[in-house]
């Protein structure tokens, strides 16, 4: 667990220093990933109950290249004006930045879907959070195992 | 140099929900990387794009840079009425690319 004392000053240090630090790998790396996850997650979530379910986020489980990855998301809804899906969001737990994509729609946009191509920095866990017009989230997630990193630069571990 | 494609039906049936497939060129430019001598090479990606069906938005995304290079977007959305599909990137350093298509509604 990290207090927002230390993630402040530990983010401090790392953008005061990013010359010296960057021949190897910040030692707080994890930590700052997890604490940067969460923050996206309550950014999007508020202190809302998040439910599993609903959502369907497909992606190859054994992946060659971070570069490009195929990846879709699938939300059942009956997408009526009293009842669809307002926003689809995409978050990773080990990119530098958690955010992936997010989507803001409308009933008129017939089903609550989206497909794309993402980088994947590592081997994680990707998550998909739907918000329905009545307020609640749900999600999905999916483990993926990616063999050639979208970022070898960043001294991933 | 900025081009983007759509590929969406040429007519459709009212209520009938489209496919609609977009691409952008783009590098996609994420801000981590370095160049061989260590410098970071600026983030320039596209921030935004929108999809407007007869003047009424109808999708919107944000993206980020863990979107890959040429971002493909593929979404759907109800063939209510003839007319033009308006699709728009903006990104940054000024990157803006509208594309239009029309289609016709039976």
């Amino acid at each position: 667990m990290i207090t927002r004392r230390e993630f402040l000053v530990l983010t401090a240090a790392s953008v005061a220093v990013p010359a010296a630090v960057n021949a190897q790998v910040d030692p707080n790396l994890v930590a700052n990933r997890e604490a940067a996850f969460r923050d996206a997650m309550r950014r999007i979530v508020g202190d809302a109950q998040v439910r599993r379910g609903r959502v369907k986020l497909q992606l190859p489980p054994l992946i060659d290249n971070g570069n490009s990855v195929p990846l879709s998301v699938a939300v059942e809804s009956p997408m009526t004006d009293a009842d669809h899906v307002k926003a689809i969001h995409v978050l990773t737990e080990k990119n530098p930045l958690p955010d992936v994509v997010s989507v803001r729609l409308s009933p008129r946009a017939g089903r609550a879907g989206l497909a794309t191509r993402v980088r994947l920095a590592d081997t994680q866990t990707v998550t998909a959070i739907a918000q329905m017009s009545d307020g609640s989230f749900w999600s999905d997630s999916a483990e993926v195992v990616v063999t050639l990193s979208a970022c070898l630069e960043e001294g991933l571990i | 140099m900025a081009r983007a494609v759509v590929t969406l039906p040429a007519q459709a049936k009212r209520g009938e929900i489209i496919e609609i497939k977009t691409l952008a060129q783009h590098a996609m430019e994420t801000g981590f990387r370095r160049t061989q001598l260590g410098e970071l090479i600026p983030r320039d990606i596209i921030r935004r794009f929108t999809c407007t069906y007869n003047g009424t938005e109808v999708y919107r995304v944000d993206l980020h840079p863990a979107m890959s290079a040429n971002p493909l977007i593929a979404f759907t959305t109800v063939a209510t009425e003839s007319g033009t599909l308006s699709f728009q990137w903006v990104g940054d350093n000024g990157y803006t690319v509208t594309e239009i298509a029309s289609i016709r509604v039976e």
